[in-house]
């Protein structure tokens, strides 16, 4: 009874004593953990850092990183600031990550350049937003960056004229921006720029339109889920790809989206900086232990953007011992390179911004019926072209 | 000229035959039942995934799938009318609309744990894939689908309401309800009956309208005005109306696609503020005599 009680005493005190003698660092994580965006950001921001955490365990010993999950389910620039000021002040995080969209990042932006709390940004893709605080970093892409390698793309496989059609909201505009920069300059011909409605449900008649017009392909950005599938499955269907017009996109068949968009999306070719079936060992290892935590989940460019997040923030945190030194910290990550489940990737040390290939990649149905996007062609190290500008 | 006229006809009576058929269920519902019935998309999406699973999983053929898709929004909507729906009838409109929106968030939660928040699509045959030319020019070939299922549902729902001893029962029903169940009409069962029968169109729309309008866990809230806008423009409770106004919004909203692409949107909501301002009451009043 007595050796009993004794044990129990001892592994109490243990149990209490542990937690001490590690140091834990906490981070905010603002994203759409629930709503209609849920499945295409919350749930693979939250996959990849769990992956990430399964795969490399804590950056050192004696430091433990807590991964704080703020629910923000839509564009709100007033809630971003809030839930960041309240992860910064009540929560006492030492870093922020996620970010769906532009405004709620920008939103943030001056939290993170007050407090001096290291951020990194796991979508928002306006050029912009990295330039908005000197601890922002990014770890997803910028539209631009993916934008102009297809329109090169486009000019090398011989296209002399193009329509695009955009989704009518803020990265839509940046996607055909650069690209009718990038064609226009290459030598091409932008016949019509058409900006779609986001509601805009029946896409038949601007395709049955751009047909009338005869291009040789057709420049596509719309938002993830319903509007890309409803275009993808108008294009095939009014005889779009009989009529010779080829489909030149960016994000469109990302592996969220692509066995739902079934048959019809076979052969559609992308520029994009992440495929599930790149082919290297880092990836692989990335798969199988995303597919053993997560046995529904697809690789996505998402998942794979909040995967190198947490790689940057643990080579931060292991930087600065898990102290709280923001300048030691961003001084570590910029200019840092590593190879990702995508590729190669850096951070470029000016702008903190990412440096990465980017792949063109045709639509293929493998022996099990699953489709995969097929990586044809690199276009290596991109940088943002909109910061170039 | 005359083919891009041709394309706008052709295009916008496609476009308005789907939003017909997505919206035919809210028409018996809301304006014939006077139920604001704000809950109708949710009876859709399920009848989108039953049809998406019959297809996907139980590997059934696309006809059966829309019956299965029938049934189950049918189902569960009568289910639904003996437990919530026929307590707040007599309710203020404001409780309907509390009720209404509540099963919406629930759709919306339950659809997302079960089959997921991204979209799932409903796997058209074969036959029913790519474009179908006209000659001139080529036209999706599943619109085909809303096109047969809308004329039929048209001509099928005028039958039920106008000609059987169950339209007669429930026109009465509606009418006057007090009076109609002193005359021996179990109006407590003809109610729930119609409101199955609104859910069971409103399923056969969810699968008929997928390709435009995909089904997905916030496929109620998301189109929601688009039903709405329908009903209203058509006259609560009309049939032929709703028929009416979904073409012409169809056609509008194309010909602004076709002329001014980027206000296309704009044009379909231009329409039903004008025509809600000339007509409040709708293009058609129901026609019978209250």
């Amino acid at each position: 009874m007595t050796t009993k009680r004794l044990l129990a005493a001892t592994l109490v005190a243990a149990l209490t004593i542990l937690p001490a003698l590690a140091e834990t660092v906490k981070v905010g994580v603002v994203g759409p953990f629930s709503g209609p965006f849920s499945g295409s950001f919350g749930e693979p921001f939250r996959q990849g850092i769990e992956t990430y955490v399964a795969m490399n365990g804590q950056p050192a010993d004696g430091i433990e990183v807590e991964f704080i999950y703020r629910d923000l389910q839509s564009p709100d620039p007033g809630r971003a600031r809030a839930l960041a000021q309240e992860l910064v002040a009540r929560d006492g995080v030492q870093y922020l990550a996620g970010f769906v969209f532009t405004p709620n990042a920008i939103a943030a932006a001056g939290i993170s350049a007050q407090a001096k709390i290291p951020t990194v940004i796991f979508n928002a893709s306006a050029s912009t937003v990295v330039s908005q605080s000197p601890y922002y970093v990014r770890t997803s892409n910028t539209l631009p960056q993916v934008s102009v390698p297809t329109a090169q793309n486009a000019l090398d496989k011989g296209y002399k004229t193009v329509v695009t059609a955009v989704s009518d909201y803020g990265p839509g505009v940046d996607a055909e921006t650069s690209f009718v920069k990038a064609f226009t300059e290459g030598g091409g011909e932008v016949l019509e720029s058409i900006r779609m409605p986001l509601s805009t449900t029946d896409f038949g008649p601007y395709l049955q339109s751009i047909q009338l017009k005869k291009p040789d392909a057709l420049f596509v950005f719309l938002p993830y889920g319903p509007p890309t599938f409803s275009f993808v499955n108008a294009y095939r269907d009014n005889g779009l790809d009989d009529a010779g017009i080829a489909f030149v996109g960016t994000s469109e068949t990302q592996e969220v989206d692509l066995q739902s968009l079934g048959v019809a999306a076979i052969g559609l070719e992308t520029g994009y900086f992440y495929s599930a079936a790149h082919e290297s060992a880092e990836n692989d290892a990335f798969k199988a232990k995303l597919a053993e935590l997560y046995p529904d989940a697809e690789p996505n460019p998402a998942t794979v953007s909040a995967f190198d997040g947490t790689h940057a923030l643990y080579e931060m945190i292991r930087a600065t011992g898990g102290e709280a030194d923001p300048d030691g910290a961003i001084a570590a990550i910029a200019g840092a390179s590593w190879e990702s489940p995508r590729g190669p990737i850096s951070i470029d040390a000016e702008t903190r911004d990412i440096v990465q290939n980017v792949y063109i990649r045709v639509v293929e149905q493998e022996e099990n019926g699953r489709l995969v996007n097929r990586e044809i062609k690199t276009y290596e190290a991109q940088p943002d072209y909109g910061a170039a500008q | 000229m005359y083919s891009l006229i041709a394309s706008i006809l052709i295009d916008g009576i496609a476009y308005g035959l789907v939003l017909f058929m997505v919206s035919v269920g809210l028409t018996v519902t809301l304006g014939l039942m006077r139920f604001v019935n704000l809950a109708h998309g949710t009876f859709a999406m399920i009848g989108g995934y039953a049809a998406a699973t019959a297809i996907t999983a139980l590997g059934l053929p696309y006809g059966l799938a829309l019956i299965c898709a029938a049934l189950a929004a049918g189902a569960i909507a009568y289910g639904l009318e003996i437990a919530l729906i026929r307590r707040l009838y007599h309710r203020p409109e404001l409780d309907q609309v509390l009720l209404t929106i509540g099963l919406v968030f629930m759709g919306i939660a339950l659809s997302g744990m079960m089959f997921g928040n991204s979209l799932v699509p409903v796997r058209l045959p074969e036959f029913l894939r790519g474009a179908t030319d006209l000659g001139f020019r080529q036209v999706p070939t599943q619109r085909f689908v809303p096109l047969v299922m809308g004329l039929a549902t048209l001509i099928g729902i005028w039958l039920l309401f106008e000609r059987t001893r169950f339209g007669i029962r429930l026109r009465a029903t509606v009418d006057n309800p007090r009076a109609a169940g002193e005359l021996g009409i179990n109006t407590r069962r003809i109610y729930a009956a119609a409101f199955a029968i609104g859910a069971a169109l409103a399923g056969l729309g969810g699968v008929a309208g997928a390709e435009l309008l995909p089904v997905e866990p916030y496929y109620p809230l998301k189109y929601l005005v688009l039903f709405l806008a329908v009903v209203a423009v058509g006259g609560p409770g009309n049939m032929l109306g709703s028929f009416v106004a979904a073409l012409l919004l169809g056609i509008v909203e194309t010909a602004g696609k076709y002329l001014a692409p980027d206000f296309a949107t704009i044009a379909l909501y231009a329409l039903m503020l004008l025509v809600l301002s000339w007509r409040p009451e709708g293009l058609f009043r129901r026609t019978s005599k209250t």
